[in-house]
């Protein structure tokens, strides 16, 4: 059997019986090795080792190289973050510089402001 | 200003153009879009951007060997093809050949979220790989105003989209850009900040309940264009724009004569009409217009020639019938294609597009005389002032293709020689038919009241309809 690459079984295992509660399928689409996108992977893994430590997988995708899947997963700015799981599917674009708006984006965090207290 | 930029355009060296393969335009531009630059091409909903976009990019690819890309920011890649098939555009198949590449950018605004700095270097990667993946020389980008909609960043958005339009020069990429007509402006979000080489406007308006299609040209830098409005048309073979304003005077005359299809009336010409000239025939109801017209274009078609038969009043059938009654059988002619009716009531559309219709007629069926019986209609949907350009402009059509051009005008008893719309000056041949009382009968007469260039009959000659005819006899 053909097994995707860097990911174990178990983890596998894992991710599927977590899949639509708390494991997270993130996917960066950056263009090359620009600064924006340098900052973008550094503020996302940050964010991930913090908060999503052992229940995230984190995909970068080069659209430099894979101008296919910038198209087919619409993707006009760069940096853009795609959360594929767990549903809604939601968008950020940008450096993922502003950690408070991507954790609640993220559903990590709960909006202080006008939100269950 | 304009006079002086005009001028200095006639001296700079020529600019490249790209020719668009769109009926007219490369007419009305001298020879197309400017290439390697980008044009905007903007009007309301439904007025034809995306058409005009589509058919330059499918008419490079077919007749110039061109290829492009069609990036669709509205309408989705399966929409695009099926709206271009009900015009004969096969996009499927150009696609899989590779001649043409399209994307449809979707961005939904209630999915995107900003956290911090971005760039649109998505959008650039997509147009860039789709323009090296085809080989791309030409792009359409319908309409990029989207983004607008779609991006909350409107500062990042405008400093990416010069730089986008910096790429698409750079690249010498032909680029037609199209935008929403904004208040007050051109586009809604300005675009044509970004676009200063040409700027065609499209217009769809409404005028006494009828539609009529235009195009302007309001700016193209460094080269002489005509910056008259054209009534355009958008028909199963894409758009046709009718370049109708844009004559001048200086066509070549013929002194070769052709027939009248009546033998005295011949002789009263001192030969019959000069090919390529205009007659107008006037003359009160039931005087025997339409007959003359008939007898011309019987004889256009008996030495093998081509005849446009415009008919605002009556059907083809009944002037066939009415024909054959006086002894011209039109129905074979019109079996061999030479003789094509067209008929249309005057009130059915403007002005406008009776003369780009007749243009667009004559275009397609070469025809070395045009009759339009009658053209007193017309008057109906429009002012004196308008019918008279309008048939102005479609003498000087149908003369720079040395067409012969046969009118036939309805006046009241009495008026004749004034209610002729003031179009009697343009005419070169007119002439007069009516109704006289003589010794208790009323006869018909014929009379030419003009014909330049040539001596002719100034008497007044009577002539009867028979079942064989037109019969002219001197008085």
């Amino acid at each position: 059997m053909d097994e995707p690459k860097n990911k174990d079984p178990e983890k596998f295992d894992k991710a599927l019986k977590q899949r639509h509660n708390d494991h997270y399928l993130l996917r960066l689409y950056v263009s090359g090795l620009s600064p924006k996108s340098r900052r973008a992977i550094e503020n996302l893994k940050e964010i991930c080792e913090e908060y999503l430590k052992d229940r995230y997988d984190l995909e970068v995708i080069d659209i430099f190289q894979q101008p296919e899947l910038a198209r087919a997963e619409q993707i006009i700015a760069a940096p853009t973050l795609i959360k594929e799981l767990p549903p809604p599917l939601r968008k950020f674009i940008g450096d993922l510089s502003e950690t408070e708006k991507i954790l609640v984006g993220l559903e990590i965090k709960i909006p202080i402001e006008g939100g269950i207290s | 200003m304009a006079g002086r930029e005009s001028s200095e355009a006639i001296l700079r060296p020529k600019l490249a153009k790209c020719p668009t393969g769109i009926r007219g335009l490369d007419e009305i531009t001298n020879g197309g879009l400017p290439r390697g630059r980008p044009t905007l091409v903007c009007g309301g909903a439904g007025c034809g951007k995306t058409l005009l976009g589509m058919e330059f990019i499918v008419r490079g690819a077919v007749e110039y060997g061109e290829p492009g890309v069609f990036m669709s920011f509205e309408e989705g890649v399966e929409e695009l093809i099926q709206n271009m098939a009900s015009l004969g555009f096969e996009l499927e198949d150009l696609k899989e050949k590779r001649k043409i590449f399209l994307d449809f950018v979707f961005i939904e605004r209630h999915e995107i979220e900003e956290t911090g700095e971005y760039d649109l270097e998505g959008l650039f990667i997509r147009l860039a790989s789709a323009v090296d993946a085809i080989g791309a020389k030409r792009v359409v980008l319908d309409t990029i105003e989207a983004l607008f909609a779609g991006l909350p960043n409107e500062l990042i958005l405008r400093s990416e989209l010069r730089r986008l339009f910096r790429w698409l020069k750079d690249k010498g990429l032909t680029t037609v850009v199209t935008g929403e007509k904004g208040r007050g402006a051109l586009t809604r979000h300005g675009i044509e900040e970004y676009v200063s080489d040409a700027v065609i406007v499209l217009d769809h308006r409404i005028f006494n309940q009828i539609a009529t299609r235009r195009l302007r040209l309001i700016k193209y830098r460094g080269s002489l264009h005509w910056a008259d409005e054209y009534p355009f048309m958008i028909d199963e073979n894409g758009i046709a724009i009718i370049p109708i304003t844009s004559l001048s005077l200086d066509y070549a005359v013929s002194s070769e004569r052709v027939s009248t299809g009546v033998p005295y009336q011949d002789q009263m010409l001192g030969g019959g009409y000069y090919r390529g000239s205009s007659i107008l025939v006037s003359g009160t109801a039931g005087s025997g217009k339409s007959s003359l017209a008939g007898s011309f274009a019987n004889d256009v078609c008996r030495r093998g020639e081509r005849c446009l038969y415009m008919a605002f009043e009556e059907s083809p059938a009944q002037i066939i019938r009415n024909m054959r009654g006086i002894g011209l059988d039109l129905e074979p002619w019109v079996e061999q294609g030479l003789l094509k009716f067209h008929a249309a009531r005057p009130t059915l559309y403007g002005l406008e597009m009776h003369l780009a219709m007749i243009c667009k007629l004559t275009d397609e069926l070469k025809p070395s005389a045009v009759i339009m019986d009658p053209v007193t209609n017309l008057s109906i949907t429009a002012g004196p002032r308008e019918v008279k350009s309008m048939l102005m402009r479609l003498v000087d059509f149908l003369k720079n293709r040395q067409i012969t051009t046969l009118l036939t005008h309805l006046s009241h008893p009495g008026e004749v020689e004034t209610t002729t719309m003031g179009i009697s000056s343009l005419m070169d041949t007119w002439m007069l038919v009516l109704y006289r009382e003589s010794t208790g009968q009323r006869r018909r007469v014929l009379h030419i009241l003009k014909s330049r260039g040539m001596g002719h009959s100034s008497r007044m000659t009577e002539f009867t309809i028979t079942d064989q005819g037109i019969k002219l006899v001197e008085v």
